[in-house]
């Protein structure tokens, strides 16, 4: 029973690793980038929700961050990106090393070291009972929003022009081009929309853990061992090992508290182990 | 060793003059006229915010020593970097020492970093002050003669913390839980908090080790919870203490919260409404001491904040390393040691004068408990914090909370 109440508490938090996950695996799935800098828009996004929240509240500062910091992922694409597609890819996981220290640096200088504090309101604040089973209000919530994003970029993929365009983009670049089909533009909004999710995830937990600069290294190596696990180019993949990842967590803090951390990398080398490409990783031809 | 300071000790006359030169001939170059210390605080990290802190307080008091004069009529210059981790911590005090042109070493904040520098500070024979790190285990089996700790030890923590919670009745047959920070400093703080429930008849439930790159505490909240204890203890360190708070009055769950280990910075972080309980802490800004208001009035006025303890420790230390260096009229380690070793009592802004123990080199000084204001009296958004009395109280021996002879092995 008690297991049991780690294993729902572990989708729950899996699903906050999703929304990190999700865009460092579409953009590296489209683009073939490893975009380190990717926990630096996580970042961006809590300390503008933490600034906007004392203007406007926290219920849309967790709206405009997320499409504040996706406009920056405009520039991020535009810029720096868009420069990297056909190099050599030690090149973009250099550029976005070096940003991701950049950004951190940034971060201090113009909000400090200290870490900000943000609360959130008193409504979401307690527990709740279902059945037995102890939740946080405040992370029900969480989850909700998740599944409605989740919801969205499924729909965006598989059921329009778009989606259809991104897919055939992962799988076969090369035909896309000769069908006259330009990829950047697509890459554009493939970009904005993982930046956003990382700035809302950012925002999301803003007020249940301390937004301080360093935030993003600490969620960048969760997220890339979500991303490795649940395998390149499968969104399902990324969902499954994002809830793998929050459960096999929670089971292990269970049983051995103190090596709750290391269980996540544990599982990654044994998924490596077994299924290099990942748990529903495709063939993909340029990555071979 | 610096050149200049050659000229000054010959100037003077000293006997040790000879001894010096021939001790360093291959540092004795045209250097600085600079007392130059090496100083290490963590500035990322877990621990990165109170670092930050450390070197507001740092800079201040250079500043300020600079300004009266110096040193000895020199000016110093302090060296400051980030720690990292333990073994970049003491690779960059070897090189200060060695390539810097260090005098002595000063700083920290994490008791990891904090042994391997007082291990290069025995290695070099030179001064460590070692400043904000509190794991017993450092002025315990880890000390060493040329090693002082500012900081208060984990025992005198627990025992601030204890004596508040035991006028509340919340020590006496109740059932603890305690979740601790899995690194040496964490390990000692439970071992002191074990030994005082032991000698007050409280139990310990159970305890859970806790990575220090732990950022959701949820799956330990929800065993927290499975085992029903009456009070749940926080052994933890930096910004996990704040993480666990903010989770903690998140889940809502009905268990009083207490800890005995916190950093104003990480309490201020957690935020109003979040923060309960009962905790320890070495200083506080509203310290009713009028020396103290000065100085908090001074940072305010320089950093637009009040200053954290992290930023008062360093202060202090660096005017005590001023003061020693300046009646000693030496920059010396040996010459340094044996002035703090007398005892000599010092100003650290507070109603009691402290003093470094002779025999394992802690600063004896009062510590308090604080507690948390009610809803809708903070003044400002670092003002939620209520300061409880000093401890020990004013007619006892400030010796008393301090690890005894018996129970601390440090040999010198």
């Amino acid at each position: 029973m008690f297991l049991l109440e780690q294993v729902v508490n572990g989708l729950v938090l899996g699903g906050y690793y999703l929304l990190i996950a999700l865009g460092l695996s579409l953009i590296f799935s489209v683009g073939g980038i490893v975009n380190l800098a990717h926990g630096a828009f996580y970042a961006f996004g809590a300390y503008v929700a933490v600034a906007l929240t004392n203007y406007l509240g926290f219920g849309p500062a967790i709206v405009i961050s997320p499409i504040a910091v996706g406009m920056l992922g405009i520039l991020f694409e535009r810029f720096i990106l868009r420069r990297f597609y056909t190099a050599d890819p030690i090149l973009s996981l250099l550029v976005t090393f070096g940003l991701a220290m950049i950004a951190e640096q940034l971060l201090r200088i113009i909000w400090g070291a200290a870490p900000l504090s943000q609360t959130m309101p008193q409504s979401l604040k307690g527990a709740v009972f279902i059945g037995d089973f102890l939740f946080s209000r405040y992370r029900l919530m969480l989850l909700a929003v998740v599944a409605v994003v989740l919801l969205g970029i499924w729909l965006l993929l598989q059921k329009t022009p778009f989606g259809r365009v991104v897919r055939a983009g992962i799988e076969r670049p090369d035909m896309v081009a000769a069908l006259g089909i330009k990829l950047q533009p697509y890459m554009t909004v493939i970009v904005v929309l993982g930046v956003a999710m990382a700035a809302l995830g950012g925002a999301l937990f803003a007020p249940i853990t301390i937004v301080h600069p360093a935030m993003g290294a600490e969620i960048i190596t969760v997220a890339f061992v979500v991303v490795v696990i649940g395998g390149l180019g499968s969104f399902w993949g990324v969902v499954l090992a994002a809830l793998l990842v929050g459960v096999v967590r929670g089971i292990t803090i269970h049983f051995a508290p103190a090596a709750g951390e290391a269980s996540i990398y544990v599982l990654m080398f044994l998924v490596l182990l077994f299924r290099p490409r990942g748990l529903l990783g495709e063939r993909i031809e340029k990555f071979e | 060793m610096t050149t200049s300071s050659r000229r000054n000790v010959l100037k003077g006359g000293a006997a040790l003059t000879g001894t010096l030169a021939l001790g360093f001939p291959a540092i004795v170059r045209a250097q600085t006229d600079k007392i130059k210390i090496g100083h290490l605080t963590p500035l990322t990290g877990f621990l990165g915010a109170l670092g930050a802190y450390a070197q507001l307080g740092m800079r201040m008091a250079e500043e300020e020593i600079n300004k009266a004069g110096g040193v000895m009529g020199r000016p110093i210059e302090v060296i400051s970097e980030d720690s990292v981790n333990p073994a970049t911590a003491a690779t960059k005090a070897q090189r200060m020492l060695d390539q810097d042109g260090a005098a002595i070493l000063m700083g920290e904040i994490s008791s990891a970093s904090a042994v391997t520098i007082m291990q290069v500070a025995a290695r070099n024979k030179r001064l460590y002050m070692q400043i904000g790190a509190r794991s017993d285990a450092l002025r315990g089996k880890n000390c060493n003669k040329y090693t002082f700790h500012v900081d208060i030890p984990n025992t005198v923590m627990v025992n601030a913390v204890g004596k508040a919670l035991q006028r509340d009745n919340m020590v006496n047959g109740k059932k603890f839980y305690t979740l601790t920070a899995d690194y040496i400093f964490g390990h000692d703080l439970l071992k002191a908090a074990k030994a005082f429930f032991d000698a007050n008849q409280a139990t310990l439930l159970g305890d859970e080790l806790v990575a220090t790159d732990v950022t959701d505490f949820s799956p330990y909240l929800l065993k927290v919870r499975q085992a029903k204890p009456d009070v749940v203890c926080c052994n933890l360190a930096g910004n996990q203490v704040t993480n666990l708070i903010k989770q903690y009055a998140e889940f809502g769950l009905p268990y009083p919260i207490v800890g005995f280990n916190l950093n104003t910075a990480d309490a201020w972080a957690a935020g109003e409404g979040n923060l309960s309980g009962t905790w320890p802490t070495v200083w506080h800004h509203d310290l009713d001491v009028p020396a103290s208001k000065e100085f908090v009035a001074a940072f305010i006025k320089k950093h637009g904040k009040p200053p954290e303890n992290h930023a008062w420790i360093e202060y202090i230390s660096f005017k005590i390393m001023a003061r020693a260096m300046n009646e000693t009229k030496s920059t010396d380690s040996e010459q340094l040691i044996g002035y703090l070793e007398k005892q000599t009592e010092f100003d650290i802004l507070k109603g009691r004068k402290g003093y470094f123990r002779g025999w394992d080199h802690q600063l004896i000084q009062e510590a308090y408990p604080f507690t948390v204001k009610p809803k809708g009296q903070a003044k400002d958004k670092w003002d939620f914090l209520a300061l409880g009395p000093a401890v020990p109280n004013a007619n006892e021996p400030l010796e008393i909370i301090n690890p005894t002879k018996e129970q601390n092995p440090c040999t010198l």
